[in-house]
Parts: structure tokens; sequence; C-alpha cells
């Protein structure tokens, strides 16, 4: 698999795009989508709500087990993907485009990684 | 400890399998998504390799008095080429394992145990056969086991065995040759689908594996991972041990009560475990300990193992043995041991899941039963 090169990463698996007019998109990579298994239900956070840089802010549920899901960016959530939470298998299948989780107007985020040393991080 | 790899381990990772650490032997867990191999043995057929389970040869002139003697079962009752259903218990009723029988000859018993208690059951028969005419064997290097699980596992055998598969009735086998090599066939599993289990050299597996993939193409056969093992046995309400099953219950607790044979006529009638059995008999016929249900939820979370039950009232009532998203139902399902007056099908009842009590409702094992 090739993690997209414009996009940021973190440790924890997640991803997040270069902020448009102060809002960046956040998701989870395929690397960690493939290592949960088939996801059947995801809690985001709600629109207006403050997300912290490496807190949880919600929850993936696969056939076989739950993992928090972690912000990358502190902020205000502005937008969340309604189509995950109706069909949570996007995340499986387009984890870098349709399967996106929210969208943050970032103030800070976590020590990022970029395409190459993700992959370096989970091929290692 | 390192990990134990089966025979068709390389076969596995040439396939892209997600491999885990099941009971100290490194399994395919998934070869893609577990939701689809789950409903292609629903729908089609899957193939699983099952090799790390227990196989264990108990033969001579007392092999059966032997195993009526060690297990809760009847099992020099059992129909030469006839598998059953059993447990080993303790002395204190406790199960120390959930075993399939099957009887190969007239004088000899293949004892299949789960891959996580093969050492303790081998221990316990072998401890058990003193001053019995039979002879405890450690087969569990000696096969191979693959399934071929699902409504078209018949059409897929029929291509490559000349065995009599119609005379095949479920919970029995035959001595036959798949593919060219000798095995034992049976017709058992763990999905709640028509299906075989194949018992085979070692030496031999990766040929069947091969020979059972080809012949399955045309029906779309899948390879299946231990991931979609659990979630078909689980709409099937078949119990799993370290889940529903441990030494902590006996059979009665488990609902399971069926397979304690009081009616024994070997060794004066007399086995391991039976005089705590009958007051756990007794205990059930009138004052139920909590008892196995199954448990369908209507949202989206999944009740798992050892999340806690609550009545309407949010008053804890039990806890939940196996839990998953059903993909055949398409639902969250569970199992659980609740109180015997939380237990009626149609009771509404909660888990909590992290804090959050979702509702549920108490259903009727199983979940699923294919039509025959």
């Amino acid at each position: 698999m090739s993690n997209p090169t414009h996009l940021q990463y973190t440790k924890e698996h997640e991803w997040l795009t270069a902020a448009e007019d102060g809002v960046s998109t956040v998701g989870i990579t395929q690397h960690a989508a493939d290592a949960l298994g088939d996801i059947v239900y995801v809690q985001l956070p709600e629109v207006g709500d403050t997300v912290t840089a490496g807190e949880t802010c919600g929850e993936l549920e696969s056939t076989k087990s739950v993992s928090d899901l972690f912000s990358p960016a502190t902020g205000e959530v502005t937008e969340v993907n309604q189509a995950v939470i109706d069909e949570p298998a996007l995340v499986n299948s387009e984890p870098f485009e349709g399967g996106w989780l929210f969208k943050v107007r970032v103030e800070a985020t976590d020590e990022m990684l970029d395409a190459d040393a993700y992959t370096a991080l989970t091929h290692g | 400890m390192s990990l134990r790899h089966t025979a068709l381990d390389a076969l596995h990772r040439s396939l892209g399998a997600t491999m885990t650490d099941f009971a100290g032997w490194d399994m395919p867990l998934r070869y893609g998504s577990e939701r689809e191999e789950h409903l292609a043995v629903r729908t089609r057929a899957g193939l699983f390799d099952l090799s790390h389970m227990g196989e264990i040869t108990v033969s001579g002139p007392q092999a059966g008095e032997l195993l009526d003697h060690a297990l809760v079962g009847f099992i020099s009752a059992l129909g030469v080429l006839r598998a059953r259903y059993t447990m080993i218990c303790r002395e204190d009723g406790g199960i120390l394992d959930d075993l399939i029988v099957y009887r190969t000859a007239e004088q000899e018993y293949m004892v299949v145990a789960n891959a996580s208690n093969a050492q303790v059951v081998l221990d316990a028969l072998t401890e058990r056969a003193a001053g019995f005419d039979a002879e405890v064997r450690d087969d569990r290097d000696a096969y191979a086991l693959l399934a071929v699980q699902g409504p078209e596992a018949n059409g897929i055998l029929t291509s490559v065995t000349d065995a009599d598969l119609p005379g095949l009735k479920y919970y029995a086998l035959l001595p036959a040759t798949v593919a060219g090599r000798q095995v034992w066939l049976a017709r058992t599993g763990y999905t709640g689908e028509d299906g075989f289990e194949i018992f085979c050299a070692p030496a031999d597996a990766e040929h069947l594996w091969q020979a059972l993939t080809e012949a399955g193409a045309d029906q779309g056969l899948v390879p299946c991972g231990l991931s979609c093992r659990d979630t078909l046995r689980l709409e099937a309400g078949m119990p799993l041990y370290g889940h529903e099953l441990s030494t902590d219950l006996t059979p009665f607790d488990a609902g399971l009560g069926r397979v304690v044979r009081f009616d024994k006529t070997t060794n004066g009638g007399e086995f391991v475990g039976r005089k705590a059995l009958e007051e756990a008999a007794a205990q059930a016929e009138v004052n139920p300990p909590r008892k196995l249900v199954g448990l369908v939820s209507e949202g989206k979370r999944v009740p798992r193992a050892e999340y806690t039950v609550v009545s309407a009232d949010g008053e804890p009532i039990g806890r939940i043995t196996s839990g998953s998203p059903s993909p055949t139902l398409g639902k969250p399902i569970a199992i659980a041991y609740v109180d015997a007056a939380h237990a009626a099908p149609g009771t509404a009842v909660a888990v909590d899941v992290r804090g959050k009590h979702e509702p549920v409702e108490v259903v009727a094992l199983p979940f699923y039963k294919r039509a025959r």
C-alpha cells in the first residue's frame, strides 16, 4: 500500500490534510484500517466539539475489537462524515478518500510524520 | 515460547493471510474481509485450516470403557464410524474441555480437543487410563485438519472423492481417498452449515488444500480464517471454550446438561465428576443458575465478551461471553449468562457498552439455523 505524499501522519495512524482556510480533514490510514479488519461502527466527535491533539475523540469498532480514535490536531470540529457513520465499511475501502472521518479548524497539531517517515514506521 | 506453524503455513502467507497467535499457534485470522468469508460459508463454501486442533488416539480392548470413565458421555455406546460431542470434566464437575470423539474402529477412538486444552486433555486421559487395558497416544503431530463448510461443500467434495457422501450422515466419518490421498473424512463442523472435516497426514495438507481450492473455484469457495469461524459458530449458538465454557462451570451451568450421561452401564456407572454433576443436575432442576441466552441489539455498538448485562432497571444481571456483529443478521449479537428471571426470550435488557446502556433483547439460541 502507498501512503499519499500530500498528507501528514501520526504514529497513531491518523492522517491530516494541509489546511484550507484553516480547516484540515482527518482520517485513518490504510495500514490502520487493514489492521482493524471490517469496521462496523464509528463514533465521531460532533460539529462544534473541541478536540485535542493526541487525545481520544471517538471510537472505531471492528468485528473483533474496539479502538480509540485519536485526534491529530487541536481545534473545533467543523464537519463530520455522515457517509462513514451510515456505512463504516467505507473506512476499509477508501481510507484516504470517501472514508475520511471529520474536519477540524486547526489550532495546533501533534508531532506529524511525512509519508516516507510514516511508511518507514509501519514497514520498519 | 515460539509459535507453532501448521503444514499450510507457507500457503497462508502466499495467500496474504493476516496471521494471529491462537493458543500458541500462528494461525490465519483472515485472508481478506472476514465478513465476506463469513457470508461465503453461509451461501457457498469456505476452506479452513484447523490443524491446531489436538488429536488424541485412544485404542485397545477397554478404550470405550476408559472414555466412559474419563468423559461425561456414553462413548462405548457410540457406533463405529460415528462421532459425538462431549466434555471432559474434573471431579468437581468443572469443564476441562469440550470434545468431539470419533469412533474410528471397534477398539479405537480419536478424541479431538481444543488447541488451548490439548495438553490438559492428553494429561487427564493418560492419568485416567490407569487400570484400563487401553493406550492413550498423542497424535497432534500425526494429523493436519482441513474443513470445507457451506451449502456447496457436498458438491465440491464429490468432485474430488469416490467416497459415499450421500451415505455419510451428520456426525459420522469414513476412511476415504480425497484427491488421491488417504484421509479420515468426517461430516462435522463448527459453522452451522453442512460440511466436512478432513484429517490428513501433514505432508498431504498442501496438496489437499490446492485440490479443494481448484474443485471449489466455480462454486465460489474461499479460504477462511479464525475470525469468521468465530462469528459463524456464534450465530449457530455453539459454545467456545474459554468463553461459554470453563473450569468454573459445569455442563449444567452451561445449559448443556444433556451431554452428561448418567445412564452409562460400564464401570458400574461411575465416571470422573459423577457425584458433583448429579448435584449440579439437581440444583439446575429446582433453582436454575444463570442461563445461557442470546442477545440481539438494534443498535450498532457491539456487546463484547466480559461486558455486564443489566436489567431494564439498570441492575447487573449477567455477563456477555461472546459478542460480535452478525454478518448474516446485519446486527450485533451476543451470548450471555443472565439470571434465570431475565432469561425468557423477548425480555428487554441492556448491555453496559463502555459506560452506556445499549438496549438488547433476549432471544433463544441459535441465532441462525440453516434450512435443511
